[in-house]
């Protein structure tokens, strides 16, 4: 399976990288790890490939994993590998790390980024669903060196579709600091083992308040809608009350009401559906005893 | 289009390839460079024969472009024997113990085998399996590879 031709070129800044694209527009493409963009390339007609290649990896300091304001940001050329290994995301955002640790195999999260698991936009993305617990942004910078950070929830718009405009590039993505008494979760169901897409991903986040009752709760799906996608009815079951086990079973249901899911070759839409009341229910379980509530 | 002048630092060695920019690792070193040992089956990712290392990490080279290799340090199974006539402790023990059949995966396996001692000298059986997650073996069923890992990893420490 040979690539088809391109030409390819390597940008020292991301300033440049942007006038690159605005400049050839749909005839190029960005490439951080090149896991899904090569593979794809390799797999489409001789027509639909991109003509030019811009690689990112030219550009210094985009291989980082930082902590500002208690905040985190990773950086566009940050690996799967070094998100799973890190200490601090396994500090501030254990189901990103596990979510990282969950994807591809060991060599592709060697290549593959976060950056890039978030901009091919599969609806299935591992990484996508605890950061939008999380309240993750993405921080774009445009040609002329113009940046805007857009909510990571606005950034899907559906299966390989994003907010990225003309000459857009991802520079980072941000996670702000985490809540007081928090606990968060991932969870993931695929068909033989991790190195399958998954079927379905769950993840879910949990504060607590004094007194024990949740004050915030966050419930992103994976691969069952065209998009990840937050299940807001589903954390309003439990927002400003107990975790207690019957509620949390009501808000699994609740999320397996909004999951949209289809049939394909991963699994059935119904198989779906119940298996999303399943991990959600297990996820928020997880997530407020580690918050330190009941459930 | 043109071809590019770039530097392969391959097992040590340096060497000016000429490539196309479309041009994978696994092409340039099979073909380029003949160095045959690095296998190729799927292209696609999923089977871990093309695996080498890049900077001490395991990739898969079908999915690695020659350009971006360039002026980075690749190690492939020709650079994993010490010497012409001695194999290292992992070679030694995949063939002391059977976990080499057909050959056609051991390439990959014994990098990626590498690559997880590099990091964890003493792993258990669930880590050797785990790090095997991007290697497909449809000969040995596996069982003699992670025996053969262990038994290395033993030998080394
Ligand atoms: C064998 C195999 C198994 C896989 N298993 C999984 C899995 O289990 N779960 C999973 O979620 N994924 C999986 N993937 C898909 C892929 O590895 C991941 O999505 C990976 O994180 C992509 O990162 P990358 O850096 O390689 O992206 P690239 O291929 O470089 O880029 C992906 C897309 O994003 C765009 N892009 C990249 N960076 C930027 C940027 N900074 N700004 C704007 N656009 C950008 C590119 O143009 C391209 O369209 C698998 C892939 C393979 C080959
Ligand atoms: S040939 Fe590269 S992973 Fe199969
Ligand atoms: S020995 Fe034949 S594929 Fe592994």
């Amino acid at each position: 399976m040979p690539l088809p031709r391109f030409r390819y070129v390597a940008p020292e800044s991301l300033e440049a990288a942007c006038e690159l694209l605005a400049e050839h527009g749909d005839r190029a493409r960005v490439m951080a790890g090149g896991t899904d963009l090569l593979l794809r390339m390799k797999r489409l007609p001789r027509a639909g490939a991109p003509e030019v290649v811009i690689g990112l990896r030219g550009v210094p300091g985009l291989d980082t994993i930082r902590i500002d304001d208690g905040g985190l940001s990773i950086g566009a050329l940050t690996l799967l590998a070094s998100v799973a290994g890190s200490t601090d995301v396994n500090r501030l955002c254990p189901a990103l790390a596990s979510a990282a640790r969950s994807t591809a195999t060991v060599q592709i999260r060697n290549m593959g980024t976060v950056v890039g698991n978030l901009c091919n936009a599969s609806p299935a993305a591992d990484t996508a669903t605890p950061l939008l617990v999380y309240g993750a942004s993405v921080l774009l910078v445009r040609p002329g060196g113009e940046r805007r950070t857009v909510p990571l929830e606005d950034f899907f718009l559906g299966p390989g579709r994003t907010a990225l405009g003309p000459g857009e590039i991802v520079a980072e993505v941000r996670v702000p600091p985490p809540c007081g008494r928090a606990g968060s979760d991932y969870q993931r169901l695929s068909q033989r083992s991790r190195v399958d897409i998954a079927a379905v991903c769950v993840s879910t986040l949990v504060c607590l308040d004094r007194d024990g009752s949740a004050a915030r709760v966050r419930i992103a799906l994976g691969a069952v809608a065209p998009v990840p996608l937050r299940a807001k009815s589903a954390e309003r079951v439990l927002e400003g009350r107990p975790p207690t086990a019957e509620l949390v079973a009501q808000a699994a249901a609740a999320a397996a009401r909004e999951a949209r899911p289809i049939s394909d070759v991963r699994s059935s839409g119904e198989y779906r559906r119940r298996m999303v009341e399943v991990l959600a229910r297990r996820s928020l379980v997880r997530s407020a005893s580690l918050a330190g509530g009941a459930a | 289009m043109a071809k590019v002048t770039i530097d392969l630092r391959v097992n040590g060695e340096p060497h000016e390839v000429a490539v196309h920019p479309w041009r994978t690792l696994a092409q340039a070193l099979r073909e380029d460079l003949g160095l045959t040992g690095t296998k190729i089956g799927c292209e696609t990712g999923d089977c871990g024969a093309c695996t080498v290392l890049i900077d001490g990490r395991s990739v898969t080279s079908c999915l690695t472009l020659a350009v971006e290799a360039a002026g980075r340090e690749i190690t492939t199974i020709e650079g994993v024997a010490p010497s012409g006539t001695d194999l290292d402790a992992l070679q030694e023990a995949f063939v002391r113990l059977g976990a080499v059949q057909c050959g056609y995966c051991t390439s990959g396996m014994i990098l990626s085998a590498r690559y997880l001692l590099s990091h964890n000298p003493a792993p258990t059986e669930l880590e050797i399996r785990q790090a095997l997650s991007g290697n497909l073996c449809r000969c040995t069923g596996y069982q003699k590879i992670v025996e053969a890992i262990a038994e290395a990893a033993k030998a080394n420490g």
